[in-house]
């Protein structure tokens, strides 16, 4: 057990190392985001003062989560790119024939997805403070924002890390890039439910990750809501459990067919 | 001697073509074993399952005592594996692999470091060691590779095609670190496509060819198996009939490689070699030059494959061997 852990905080702060040092890693999580955060923000401020818009400090504070959002699924793709050049490159086959359980792999690299999550949080909660947005729910708001951010972030990773493992080609893991931001605006990410027009609307009110989007805003637009964090706590969970058969069926392929 | 791998029908089948068939094979502990064949013979896939990256679809096998499927963890910590094109991580310093390596194969922090420490030192790779692997050149990359492989002091070691696409220099390093893994007791199985590097470091060489073994022994045994060594003699054009009347007496002739020279196959080797300049001497006959050749593993491969395994590595960065029929 011991070692497994061990095994498991050492490819995460590999896959840390990596995300940093190649930048195209590191551009998703931090870079678009904030990009598309500050012309959001400057662009359509004005959406708060909508009929129906909920009622919030600024849109910044409300797009915060949003942000957030982005840049974990961006988190979770990038992980899911890095895991599958490792296995273009053979890499991989080197922590294969290792005596370790083949499970502390995918771990491994996704608890290096829930560190950059953890970063990403920490990065946009920053902005929002540098530019005087309030967090409503105080401290205890903020830490439950970034636990949820971060654990998320590792259970979109378990969804990348299937798909890679799965497919064992970058290119396809990049290929989901596009997805990931229709499944994003297709959510209450960036805009509120109640103001999407149909279809966008019904199927925004049916995903899982305006639930934890939702568990994510709260906190910081008006408090924490044991409601609203508990349907987010069970989307995560439901990606979780979903991540973790893919990648078990998928690391079974990968064996079987070398 | 005991075992350091048993591989009995071992088998392995992607969709509808069998990579490999049936091969049985065996291991002594301490011993070089060569694997060698042409690229798509199989090496590799049975590389794969023996280092259990890969199940065999039929027979069994077992390393270091363990079964590669039923004790497929206790296999893994019992080998080293240097796979082809040395699968490191550019974006890594080579101390940064090592110790990884070392919290893989459960080395303790102090003892991994240590170990590290080592390792680089050894494989002469201290200076570079927290320089990034992507500025390694392929002979660096190639040693830091086997030293990650050592990191737990593994009984047996797989070295698949370890100096494929290394410069002459390059590749004798490794062979001298081969020699001293085995040396100190290191069993090594070594697949390769190169002819010379199966002939300098195996103690037995098995000879793989789609996806079967066609032969295997000692180096020396299965060249013995194809024939007597030949002299080939270099003479002037005019005198080649004359010559070869001569050396037919001695011993049969073989297919000549161009007008200018005689092959004589001699039982006795260079014990023949007087026989035949004193006869060519009394018919005054001028020798340009003489030279005794030996039954080589590519006269085995060609024997047994019929074809050559050529040995272009020398230029090749991809690890591409040619066959040529």
């Amino acid at each position: 057990m011991a070692t497994n852990l061990r095994v498991v905080r050492a490819l995460g702060m590999r896959s840390i190392r990596q995300t940093f040092r190649r930048p195209q890693l590191m551009a998703p999580i931090i870079v678009f985001p904030t990009l598309l955060l500050a012309i959001q923000t400057g662009g359509a401020g004005g959406a708060v003062d909508l009929p129906g818009f909920p009622p919030v400090q600024s849109f910044l504070q409300f797009m915060l989560a949003g942000a957030m959002m982005q840049s974990l699924m961006l988190a979770g793709n990038s992980g899911g790119i890095a895991l599958a050049v490792d296995i273009e490159m053979g890499f991989t086959d080197r922590l294969f024939a290792a005596p370790i359980s083949r499970y502390t792999i995918v771990l491994g690299r996704l608890a290096g997805t829930a560190a950059l999550g953890l970063l990403s949080a920490l990065w946009f909660f920053a902005i929002g403070l540098i530019f005087g947005t309030e967090i409503e729910g105080g401290i205890p708001g903020a830490l439950l924002a970034i636990a949820l951010v971060t654990v998320t972030a590792m259970a979109v990773g378990g969804l990348g890390a299937a798909i890679a493992l799965r497919t064992g080609s970058a290119s396809v893991v990049q290929g989901l890039f596009p997805l990931v931001l229709v499944v994003l605006f297709l959510s209450s990410a960036f805009f509120p439910v109640d103001l999407m027009i149909e279809p966008a609307k019904t199927i925004a009110e049916y995903n899982p990750l305006s639930l934890i989007v939702e568990g994510v805003r709260e906190p910081i637009i008006s408090g924490i809501d044991a409601s609203d964090t508990a349907n987010a706590l069970l989307a995560i969970a439901g990606i979780v459990v979903l991540g973790l058969v893919l990648s078990a069926r998928a690391l079974r392929h990968r064996l079987r067919v070398g | 001697m005991a075992k350091a791998i048993a591989v009995e029908g071992l088998e392995r089948a992607f969709d509808e073509v069998l990579a490999v068939q049936g091969v049985d094979l065996e291991v002594g502990e301490g011993e070089i074993y060569g694997f060698l064949g042409p690229n798509g013979a199989g090496k590799t896939t049975t590389v794969r399952m023996l280092t259990t990256l890969l199940l065999p679809t039929g027979g069994r096998a077992s390393v270091a005592g363990y079964d590669v499927v039923a004790e497929a963890r206790r296999v893994r910590a019992s080998i080293g594996v240097a796979l082809q094109e040395a699968a490191l991580d550019p974006l890594m310093t080579g101390r940064e692999l090592i110790r990884l390596q070392a919290t893989l194969q459960g080395l303790p922090g102090a003892e991994g470091k240590r170990r590290a420490d080592d390792l680089l030192e050894r494989v002469d790779l201290a200076g570079a060691a927290d320089r990034r692997v992507g500025g390694y050149s392929g002979g660096m990359k190639r040693r830091l590779d086997l030293a990650a492989a050592l990191v737990h002091e593994p009984r047996v070691l797989f070295l698949d095609e370890p100096t494929t696409g290394l410069d002459p220099v390059s590749r004798k390093t490794i062979w001298e670190e081969v020699r001293t893994l085995n040396d100190e007791g290191t069993t090594v199985f070594l697949t390769t496509q190169y002819l010379e590097e199966a002939d300098q470091l195996a103690d037995n060489v098995a000879i793989i060819d789609s996806g079967r073994i066609v032969a295997e022994g000692t180096p020396a045994s299965l060249k013995a198996e194809i024939g007597h060594p030949h002299i080939r003699l270099q003479l002037e054009e005019g005198s080649i009939a004359a010559a070869e009347e001569i050396c037919a007496r001695i011993g049969p002739l073989l297919p000549p490689m161009d007008g200018k020279t005689v092959l004589v196959e001699v039982e006795h080797g260079a014990a023949d070699i007087p026989r035949v300049v004193r006869a060519l001497d009394e018919a005054s006959i001028a020798v340009g030059s003489l030279e005794l050749v030996h039954p080589s593993l590519d006269d085995v491969f060609v024997a047994k494959t019929g074809y050559h395994l050529e040995q272009d590595g020398d230029e090749s960065d991809e690890g591409e061997g040619a066959v040529t029929e």
